[in-house]
């Protein structure tokens, strides 16, 4: 096991375009075409959060445009309260997986995994292309919902049945919206499911000489549990979406109960369970949260000793703690679920390992706090995002003490405490890896290096911008703001509007920001300053081949590694740092 | 760049928790026996939290302004490695989660594990999109049996009642806002027609979901007069935000009243 097979390239280099480009085999671009897919949806879920922050601020506010995208959602470009709701639905499905599972898991992973344990390709090329362009059907199947009778579904995206399961009787969107969205997460279930197996068996089966699993970096572990976790969690997501598929199409009962009536109409249903589509939804949607932010976690815990200029405090710990958190996933879904209707003995049990998994999440946070102690730490754009992921990390890790509470969740369940607590946990954390991700790797994909004015005027207003959108909606749920309203009329909502026009001017500001993000991702590419091959003076094997790598991605060489990932702050012939692949012995620590 | 970062960083910390220790935004006055509890809970994580939200931001933000790139100055390792970090975690965290989860488990079982007061007064709930209904007993004290297939809302027959044939459901009272009297132990038994919908009274401090096809119980106990927001919290359509209703909490003898005035017609 600690010393394999050196890996052996399966096919050879592309000649034609469309081999090389589009069905490509090669895992670097694939990787680049998941960002690519990442890229053009989180700018579809910029938008479309955009739009949500203009109508929760300004009710009456007409949107240019927004009427031609469809009549029926905006008549004389008014944002309809079942529109606020569809583009709500098609925010946080984009986001979710679109964005946060594909960049940091799909996009890096697949670029960089291979590279990190010197193989020259994926385990399964074949497999690998078809995962990228499975997940691109379910991108275009997700996004013609826009064009398609009613338009979008506006069940969220956890998709509650019955609302989901009865058919277009439950509102706008619910017809064919509803079935598109259902195909569209079963078919992205399929790509990532080929996704997470390759990578599995990249990471098992194709390490070089001389990478014991110890050696590998903290980014491939990361990658290596979050397609373990990711394998185990598409695979109950994609049953429940047939499931559910089944249910409005073929006239089955499995989430919808007898009795049902709908506009003084009884539904033909029988038989079936709302709770049950919760359960298996949740049983994914909890996993998910980690899929999302465990590649975070990983790429985080790589780069920062690598701008600190010191290993990390303690790697094998980052390690544990990361399996840790990818076996305490699977049994907290339940926590979604305390008021749902469920025995409510089962949300003490639930409870518990919720509360259990912030010991692991604490640790690595104190890790990477006793990492920059005493470090010789370099502020560039990736580092500042680092520091910025531990920040906001930290505050979406404590909102969880509340919620993970039964007694407190009864009070706080379906308020904007709730959107506070995920998006710093999830979203911002694992938006805040990516960006420490692509200014850190931007050089070796593309051979250029980034602006770095851009990428530090991209962070401040990000981070500052951050705050000032997601800080104020925990007070908003303090004061029992119910989340998911297109308006707020009640009376004791009312007073809160000016607080949300605040959040919706943060909101802009920051949305604006991720345009220079844009811009310099695009003139980097073509005008950026020409990068070495280990601009960042790192360590691992990526930075001992050229940027970018070729095809087979060490020229035929195959590496022997010598050394952990982190050998920097030692002495050595040349640097303060040692090199993966360099035989030279470390002199003193 | 650190040491912006730290500047900007501390600011942030302090005012986000400024706001919070001085209650700009805060809970609506609690209205229920439970409330206190539920709210001692809240403050006590708050707190909690709290301490560990300043020191950890805090601390982050000294080590930005401390370890910059300072060519003179030699890497410095922390005291110990991380093994005394993670044992610190584990205690610390440990403790705090043993704490919480057994005062808070002991409030959440009295909500929700314990069955209702005998003499409750017992009101059943429809919700439906997007209407609340609350039906009392009438005079006779018992309700009339439901027929889910009977359910209409254009004819106003939202618990599907039978009258001709059910002599109980002939005077039952069928209200749209929930009275209750003062101090007297309230037991809902809700129902759900089409959508899963949701119970929540922010002065309550409770919500719970109602999905159909099930019985879903929910008590408590009203220790203010005053009249409150029932709002529906579970997405059950375009007009989810608009769902909502009234509870009315009334002195016993005015609630005596209003009932009889209710069932005398």
């Amino acid at each position: 096991m600690s010393s394999p097979e050196p890996a052996v390239h399966h096919h050879g280099p592309p000649q034609s375009f469309i081999r090389k480009y589009v069905f490509s085999l090669d895992h670097k671009v694939i990787g680049k075409q998941y960002y690519g897919l990442a890229l053009l949806a989180v700018l579809a879920g910029l938008i479309l959060s955009w739009l949500m922050r203009i109508h929760l601020g300004w009710q009456n506010a007409a949107i240019p445009l927004l009427g031609k995208l469809s009549p029926t959602g905006a008549p004389g470009n008014v944002m309809t309260p079942d529109y606020y709701l569809s583009l709500m639905t098609m925010h946080a499905t984009l986001m979710v997986f679109f964005v946060l599972t594909t960049a940091p898991f799909a996009a890096f992973g697949n670029y960089f995994l291979p590279i990190q344990v010197g193989a020259e390709d994926m385990a399964f090329p074949r497999f690998n292309m078809m995962s990228f362009w499975v997940t691109f059907v379910a991108f275009v199947v997700l996004i013609l919902s826009f064009f398609v009778g009613d338009g979008p579904p506006l069940a969220g995206w956890t998709s509650y049945a019955p609302l989901s399961s009865v058919g277009g009787v439950a509102g706008p969107g619910q017809g064919t919206g509803q079935t598109l969205w259902a195909a569209s997460i079963a078919i992205f279930c399929i790509g990532q499911l080929l996704g997470s197996l390759n990578f599995i068996t990249t990471t098992l089966d194709l390490r070089t000489k001389g990478m014991s699993l110890a050696r590998m970096p903290l980014s491939t572990w990361g990658w290596f549990v979050t397609s373990v976790i990711a394998l185990l969690a598409f695979a109950a997501l994609l049953p429940a979406c047939v499931l559910l598929l089944l249910d409005r199409t073929a006239g089955t009962s499995f989430f919808s109960s007898a009795g049902l009536v709908v506009n003084d109409q009884v539904l033909p249903h029988s038989g079936g369970s709302p709770l049950l589509w919760q359960h298996l939804f949740w049983f994914f949607g909890h996993p998910e949260v980690y899929i999302a932010i465990l590649p975070g976690f990983g790429i985080i815990s790589s780069i920062l000793p690598a701008f600190a200029r010191k290993r990390i405090l303690s790697s094998r710990a980052v390690i544990g703690c990361m399996v840790a958190i990818g076996f305490l996933s699977y049994m907290v879904w339940g926590h979604h679920m305390f008021v749902s209707g469920m025995n409510p003995f089962s949300a003490v049990l639930f409870s518990l390992p919720t509360l259990i998994i912030t010991i692991p999440a604490t640790i690595m946070v104190l890790l990477w706090l006793g990492t920059l102690y005493g470090a010789r730490m370099r502020y560039t754009a990736s580092a500042l995002f680092c520091v910025g992921f531990i920040s906001v990390f930290i505050t979406g890790g404590l909102s969880g003490f509340f919620l993970a509470q039964p007694s407190l969740d009864t009070y706080l369940h379906a308020t904007y405490f709730v959107v506070a607590h995920f998006h710093f946990v999830m979203a911002l954390a694992a938006m805040f890896g990516i960006f420490a991700g692509t200014y850190f790797w931007f050089p070796k994909m593309f051979g250029r290096m980034m602006n770095e004015t851009l990428g530090k005027w991209h962070f401040w207003l990000t981070f500052i911008g951050v705050y000032c959108v997601f800080m104020p909606m925990h007070y908003l749920g303090l004061a029992g703001n119910v989340r998911r309203y297109a308006a707020f009329t009640d009376n004791y909502l009312v007073p809160l509007i000016p607080l949300h026009r605040f959040i919706s001017i943060s909101a802009f500001v920051v949305g604006a920001a991720q345009f220079i993000f844009f811009f310099n991702l695009f003139w980097s590419r073509f005008w950026g300053a020409k990068a070495t091959d280990n601009p960042w003076e790192a360590t691992t094997l990526e930075w001992s081949t050229t940027s970018p790598p070729p095809f087979d991605n060490f020229g035929g060489r195959h590496l022997i590694v010598y050394h952990g990932p982190e050998e920097y702050g030692v002495e050595s012939d040349a640097h303060e740092y040692v090199m993966q692949t360099s035989p030279e012995q470390i002199k003193t620590t | 760049m650190g040491k912006l970062f730290a500047v900007v960083l501390a600011i942030i910390t302090v005012v986000s928790a400024g706001i919070i220790v001085a209650h700009v935004w805060w809970m609506p006055v609690d209205i229920s026996t439970i409330g206190p509890r539920i709210d001692k809970q809240l403050d006590e994580t708050m707190l909690a939290t709290g301490v560990l939200f300043l020191s950890s931001q805090l601390i982050l933000a000294a080590f930005t302004w401390k370890f910059g790139d300072d060519k003179e100055r030699k890497i410095k390792y922390f005291p110990g490695g991380g093994g005394p970090l993670i044992a610190f975690a584990i205690i610390l965290v440990g403790m705090e989660i043993l704490v919480l989860s057994f005062v808070g488990s002991k409030v959440w079982a009295s909500i929700y594990m314990t069955p209702p007061e005998q003499g409750s007064l017992q009101v059943d709930v429809a919700a439906g999109q997007f209407a609340f209904n609350f039906r009392y007993p009438g005079p006779d004290g018992k309700f009339g049996t439901v027929h889910p297939e009977r359910v209409r809302d254009s004819n106003g027959n939202f618990f599907g009642l039978d009258p001709e044939n059910d002599v109980d459901a002939r005077d039952d009272v069928i209200v749209g806002t929930l009275t209750v009297p003062l101090g007297r132990p309230v037991a809902l038994t809700m129902h759900s027609k089409d959508m899963i919908h949701s119970f929540y009274v922010p002065e309550l401090r409770i919500q719970q979901d109602i999905v159909p096809g099930l019985t879903i119980p929910l008590h408590f106990t009203a220790t203010k007069e005053g009249r409150f927001e029932i709002v529906c919290t579970q997405l059950c359509g375009l007009g989810h935000y608009s769902m909502r209703a009234f509870l009315e909490v009334l002195p016993q003898d005015q609630f005596d009243q209003w009932l009889k005035s209710q069932s005398g017609d």
